[in-house]
């Protein structure tokens, strides 16, 4: 039961992270469009990465 | 044109071995009273139950099954060889003796041992055993586990995909010998070669070192590519959302960067070098096991969760047409499945990229760690 709950903020959470990462990569990207490629890359690396704590959550949690 | 001559000559060659193969195979077998309530099916559960099903590794090679008027199972699919290596020896028999059996009622007698195949693993019953029994935490009281070296369903995608990318890539590099510019399926593959080795090898690893894992990210990045794409064709794959298969690709990232560190590397790592000395050790605790056991679990859980997510989604959606068709009638209910499934199943081949070149990406980011140098002091 805590576990769940426990996965269930964890997955909240990444999906805040996930919103500001996107965010702040479209204002980068809105800033500095000559920079589209370098911000994509950085921003696809650390959406995975908070992805893969938001799995290891729910996989840990179920 | 003749590319595509000859493409259709290969999938009606495929097409027919294909069906040759799956009308030999078709066998039958009693089903079982306690899913059938009356001549109604809980559909729901069954669903579940499939889809379950699917996600992990099977001993046959079930393409399809349907339960016949007089109540009999159907299947269709190939048997595959179980090899298993226990007291006696080696001992390889074909999964049909199993009679697509899965909760141990159908024993196997082999070289005066007994084996019952439950929720796909195999276990070797005692001697005085006659039937399989459990207790209350499922696990078995008269049997035992034993080593399996099956070439099961992933086994078979393993080996097909891997065949196909050697057949793919030896012909690719066989036409640089001979002309500049290759002609064919080769076409396609060398900006994806290019791809790899400019947008990830290069700019993660450096100028200096990119040479020396540009072949493992290539055969890697393809790898879990292709078989992610292959996981989407009705076959029924699910290679890369199996736990074994990305927890032995990520030991193969772990094992590289960890063989390849430099000096700097690991002083960095169990010594940092400009930090006061009592925080030292803590320190050299979180960098150890970032390096040794989050980042090799993090690229395992990910791949596998992503890929398994995908095939439940986009089952569930094609389920859609049993679950709703009370509600929204046969028409309804099928149409909406359709749609829904076909753009997630859009949205997957996106996935199936997005996962490898993630996977690659990220070995390359921890190869690059490893292997750059710490000249500068800071």
């Amino acid at each position: 039961m805590y576990n769940l709950i426990g996965a269930g903020l964890i997955v909240i959470g990444a999906g805040i992270g996930l919103g500001q990462i996107g965010g702040k990569a479209m204002e980068g990207i809105a800033r500095q469009p000559e920079a589209t490629g370098k911000i994509q890359t950085a921003m696809i690396i650390i959406a995975a990465l908070l992805e893969g704590l938001a799995f290891g959550a729910l996989f840990l949690g179920k | 044109m003749k590319i595509a001559q000859k493409t259709i000559k290969f999938l009606t060659i495929a097409m027919v071995a294909f069906f040759t193969a799956t009308t030999f195979a078709s066998g039958t077998d009693k089903k079982h009273d306690d899913q059938n309530d009356g001549g109604r099916v809980n559909t729901k559960e069954e669903v579940e139950a499939y889809i379950l099903h699917h996600i992990k590794d099977s001993h046959d090679f079930s393409l399809f099954s349907y339960t016949g008027d007089n109540g009999e199972r159907h299947h269709f699919g190939f048997p595959l060889p179980i090899i298993l290596w226990t007291s006696e020896g080696l001992v390889t028999f074909m999964s049909s003796e199993f009679h697509h059996n899965d909760d141990g009622h159908v024993i196997v007698e082999k070289k005066g041992l007994k084996f019952a195949k439950v929720h796909s693993k195999i276990y070797e019953l005692d001697q005085s055993a006659s039937s399989i029994s459990f207790d209350e935490t499922h696990h078995p009281t008269n049997a035992h586990k034993v080593l399996d070296f099956s070439i099961t369903k992933s086994v078979v995608g393993i080996l097909f995909i891997g065949l196909l990318l050697l057949f793919w890539f030896s012909r690719l590099a066989k036409q640089y010998k001979t002309k500049k510019v290759p002609t064919g399926f080769a076409r396609v593959l060398e900006p994806l070669v290019i791809y790899v080795r400019d947008e990830i090898a290069k700019p993660n690893i450096g100028e200096k070192h990119y040479r020396r894992f540009t072949g493992y990210l290539l055969t890697v990045f393809f790898f879990i590519w292709v078989l992610n794409l292959l996981g989407l064709t009705p076959f029924g794959f699910n290679v890369t959302g199996q736990l074994a298969v990305t927890a032995c690709l990520a030991i193969f990232t772990l094992v590289i960067y960890t063989v390849s560190g430099t000096k700097g590397y690991w002083m960095h790592m169990v010594w940092m070098p400009g930090v006061p000395v009592l925080i030292r050790p803590v320190l050299a605790i979180i960098e150890l096991a970032g390096a040794l056991l989050i980042k090799p679990f993090s690229l395992l859980v990910r791949l596998f969760a992503n890929i398994s997510a995908g095939h439940i989604v986009v089952m569930s959606l094609i389920a859609i047409m049993f679950t709703l068709k009370e509600s929204l009638g046969v028409v309804g209910a099928t149409g909406l499945s359709l749609v829904l499934s076909f753009f997630i199943t859009l949205i997957e081949v996106l996935v199936a990229f997005l996962q490898a070149y993630i996977f690659t990406m990220l070995s390359a980011l921890f190869i690059g760690m490893a292997v750059e140098d710490h000249d500068e002091h800071h």
